[in-house]
């Protein structure tokens, strides 16, 4: 009786949670109110303090408040694929595709009252795409479409291209591509990884390391009225249970990575109408590399039976409880606009719903390869809780149906990339994470020449269609060819078998307002729409 | 009793150096590569060519020999060079977390000495009465109880009792005393009661064994005040294994309060030296083991030192 009235209890809390998503939509329509510190935890930390050549949400989220881009994704859509104006005020694509042409905004100023030109953007970018030797820049090869970036007068820029680039505008929305001073840069191009000075809403106060980030209201800011909070307070907290304690003992009002199902449920279980969740589809997936220079793992009815083994309907149901996975999806985020249809999904591989129907076909392909029932191998795992170790040990109890035994060994977390890079594997489990769902920035390391292709498998068929895809300009022929790239990768070759879409939860304080989920952490964080009911 | 202190001085440096030597290699010895991990973040991948540019700025592209020669001798100026996950001074890196360490590692003695001492004394004292039965049950469930779990329940008790949870940040003691104090009691009392259990044993045992020595039989034939036998003739000896306790677990706690740092939230060296170790950041990981492996050998000098002056048989050797 006592732990029914407790479940009963935890599912009012849920519907509580659940009614407060619901209205989060609603939220938008509120009259923000302004003053209030934000305070949100980050599980990592920044590095550097220079973005161009930062990989982790450990530099964007405490430090994007202090930033702004050319473009960025529409705070409000929760694709996060929509791409709006930031210092641009607009913009003009050429008819054949080659030339971008970006207006900005007047009398937007850096944090030291000097006023931002397109000079400044265009040292920014070739910074990022031309660095010179000695400088880092993690995502120059996303623009090698870009001959040259050119300020033909103060308030344009010009992007001028090698060949039209259909992802082109999105990638320049980018959370990472802040725009620096040029004249800080053409003195010191290493300034920026250890100082701050941008046109975002928030000045910089102070960083005390391992413990704390500080930002105060820029009231310079371009966008008159914002931001609305007085300022922010980063926490850096790297256990999982201090962030959950955070939250609870409302210490901080949220942290905008993620947290787990069970997280989620103490939370609102203890907090009730006090939190919202919000959810969403994450720009992040662990799938399975197979080598494909070893044996059996060589042969692709080996690789289709590991695929066709997964019950990944039921699995989404059982793993969405415990771990951040839940969605079925192809090689884009579900609900985004490259996402493949449900119907469409259903034919690959792996992807049916008739699941003793492709266990039939899985056996049948591992005795066509000559593989013998009760084959083993070794399957390596990334020795993180969520959600790889779930993730591994039920890819486990999935390919025991299919009569094949599989032994885990879980590799250190910091040991396991050069494992995958020395190709020391048979079968072993591989992740990605994108900033900004699209085709080309999710897709490029599928390619045959890929750093990234740990598996080895040579292609070209692939590195075609995704070649074909990546200047496609007509969004229907792009879904096309998209669509040919999927059964490709997925399921006629069967290079690498997805798992399920990481899931994206974060419950916060019901008192933080006009801030909205994406598929992507790396998103959203410049707070300049953010604000508190009380 | 100079010699004994010079032997004791000089001991130090091939110590240091064989400390420098070990963890040096251990480190490019074990799997995963700073610059990699470094550059991947999330994403999973990152070129070959970024990677090889990264470890020629690094100089990890030289040869082993000239990377420990080059460290060990910025170590003798004192000099640990720059982290290289943060680029930041590692002087910097340190300073930031030793004053938070080293205050919860003197409140935690504090802590344990005020426990274990009164109650290893009452135990030997009283032994096999259910004053010792009670004071070995206390001690025996301190080392049996970890002290995250310990720091967890007080969490959990502070949340759903108090609804009240600790500061997250944390605040030098002359900045606000309350602040520090409010953050710092939990981590000391949650580490002082496991350390206390160890002393309190020891004081114990030590007492035990000093009360039946020779000499305590003689000052109590010689008619001296019980109090007077116990505080000069028999606490005073029984002191020396209880120092040595005391001192190695007060160095310890310097870098080693890797969990209950985590479950606490404090920007410690235990923590940082984790989080060093899972970056794979050589050069503060390297600093790290030098400055704690310095202090176990300052702290060991200094016993040394306290035997010399409680232990006149040493001073005289």
């Amino acid at each position: 009786m006592r732990s029914l009235h407790k479940s009963g209890t935890l599912l009012l809390a849920l519907a509580f949670a659940a009614l407060g998503f619901a209205a989060a939509p609603g939220w938008a329509q509120d009259k923000p109110r302004s003053g209030g510190e934000l305070t949100f935890v980050v599980p990592s930390e920044p590095p550097s303090y220079d973005a161009h050549e930062e990989e982790t949400f450990g530099v964007t989220h405490p430090i994007a408040p202090h930033y702004s881009t050319l473009l960025r994704v529409d705070p409000f859509d929760r694709t996060g694929t929509k791409p709006v104006g930031d210092l641009a005020e607009s913009w003009t694509i050429s008819k054949d595709g080659m030339t971008y042409t970006f207006k900005l905004r007047k009398g937007v100023k850096f944090h030291d009252g000097s006023e931002m030109t397109s000079r400044d953007v265009k040292a920014s970018y070739d910074k990022i795409l031309f660095p010179p030797a000695g400088i880092k820049s993690m995502r120059k090869l996303s623009y090698a479409s870009v001959e040259a970036v050119e300020a033909p007068d103060p308030s344009t820029v010009r992007f001028r291209l090698k060949w039209p680039e259909s992802s082109l505008l999105l990638n320049l929305a980018s959370p990472w591509n802040w725009i620096y001073k040029a004249d800080i840069l053409a003195k010191d191009m290493h300034w920026y990884e250890k100082n701050i000075m941008g046109t975002g809403p928030f000045k910089f106060v102070e960083h005390v390391r391992g413990s704390h980030w500080v930002g105060k209201k820029n009231p310079d800011y371009w966008d008159k009225g914002k931001p609305y909070l007085d300022g922010y307070r980063a926490i850096f907290i790297s256990s999982s249970a201090a962030q959950v304690a955070a939250v609870r003992g409302e210490r901080a009002h949220i942290q905008f990575r993620s947290f787990s199902p069970p997280e989620r449920d103490s939370l609102v279980q203890a907090l009730g109408p006090k939190i919202a969740v919000q959810e969403s589809p994450w720009d992040c997936l662990n799938f399975v590399s197979m080598h494909h220079e070893k044996k059996p793992f060589d042969d692709k009815r080996v690789r289709r039976a590991l695929s066709l083994a997964l019950d990944r309907y039921e699995g989404s149901k059982a793993l969405s409880r415990i771990t951040l996975v839940k969605d079925v999806g192809g090689v884009q985020v579900p609900g985004t606009p490259y996402a493949t249809p449900p119907p469409e999904l259903e034919k690959l591989a792996g992807y049916g719903r008739d699941i003793a129907a492709n266990r039939a076909e899985a056996k049948r392909l591992l005795r066509e390869a000559g593989v013998p029932d009760g084959f083993a191998f070794t399957f390596k795992n990334r020795g993180i809780p969520h959600p790889y170790e779930h993730l591994g040990i039920w890819l486990i109890d999935q390919w025991r149906q299919i009569g094949i035994n599989v032994k885990q060994e879980v590799i250190e977390a910091s040991a396991y990339h050069p494992m995958l890079k020395r190709g020391d594997f048979e079968v072993a489990m591989d992740f990605q994470c994108g900033f900004i769902v699209e085709p080309d920035l999710d897709l490029n390391r599928f390619l045959t020449t890929s750093d990234a292709n740990y598996g080895k498998h040579k292609d070209m068929v692939i590195d075609e269609l995704f070649l074909k895809q990546a200047r496609a300009v007509d969004p229907e022929e792009r879904k096309r060819l998209l669509r040919a790239f999927e059964k490709r990768l997925l399921d006629e070759e069967a290079h690498v078998i997805y798992t399920l879409q990481w899931h994206r939860i974060i419950p916060h304080s019901a008192k933080v307002r006009g801030w909205t989920i994406t598929p992507s952490h790396y998103l959203n964080n410049q707070l300049d729409t953010v604000w508190l009911s009380e | 009793m100079r010699k004994y202190l010079l032997k004791r001085f000089l001991l130090m440096f091939p110590t240091l150096l064989g400390v420098a030597a070990l963890i040096f290699f251990i480190m490019r010895v074990v799997p995963g590569d700073i610059v990699e991990l470094r550059m991947m973040g999330d994403r999973g991948s990152v070129s070959a060519e970024a990677v090889a540019s990264e470890r020629i700025r690094f100089g990890l592209d030289r040869p082993l020999w000239q990377q420990f020669a080059t460290w060990l001798w910025g170590v003798v100026r004192l000099d640990f060079g720059t982290s290289m996950w943060t680029g930041a001074p590692i002087f910097e890196e340190i300073k930031l977390r030793f004053a938070l360490s080293f205050q919860v590692a003197i409140m935690s003695t504090v802590v344990a000495v005020v426990l274990a001492i009164p109650l290893g004394v009452l135990a030997a004292l009283k032994q096999d009465t259910w004053v010792d039965y009670a004071v070995r049950i206390f001690s025996t469930a301190g080392l049996a109880t970890p002290s995250f779990w310990l720091g967890i329940l007080f969490i959990l008790a502070l949340l759903i009792i108090f609804k009240w949870l600790p500061p997250m940040v944390y605040t030098p003691f002359w900045v606000n005393p309350w602040q520090n104090m409010a953050q710092l009691i939990w981590p000391a009392l949650t580490v002082g009661y496991r350390y206390s259990a160890v002393a309190t044993r020891m004081t114990r045992s030590a007492m035990l064994e000093v009360l039946r020595e020779d000499y305590i039989r003689t000052a109590r034939a010689k008619g001296l005040v019980e109090k007077l036998i116990l505080v000069r003739h028999a606490l005073k000896n029984a002191m020396l294994p209880v120092l040595t306790v005391v001192g190695l677990e007060f160095a310890f706690l310097l870098g080693g309060l890797v969990v209950t740092e985590q479950v606490f939230n404090l920007n410690g060296l235990g923590l940082l030296f984790v989080q060093a170790v899972q970056h794979r950041d050589y050069t503060l990981v390297q600093a790290l083991v030098m400055i704690v492996a310095g202090f176990f050998i300052i702290v060991n000098f200094c016993m040394d030192m306290v035997y010399a002056w409680i232990d006149p048989r040493i001073r005289y050797r």
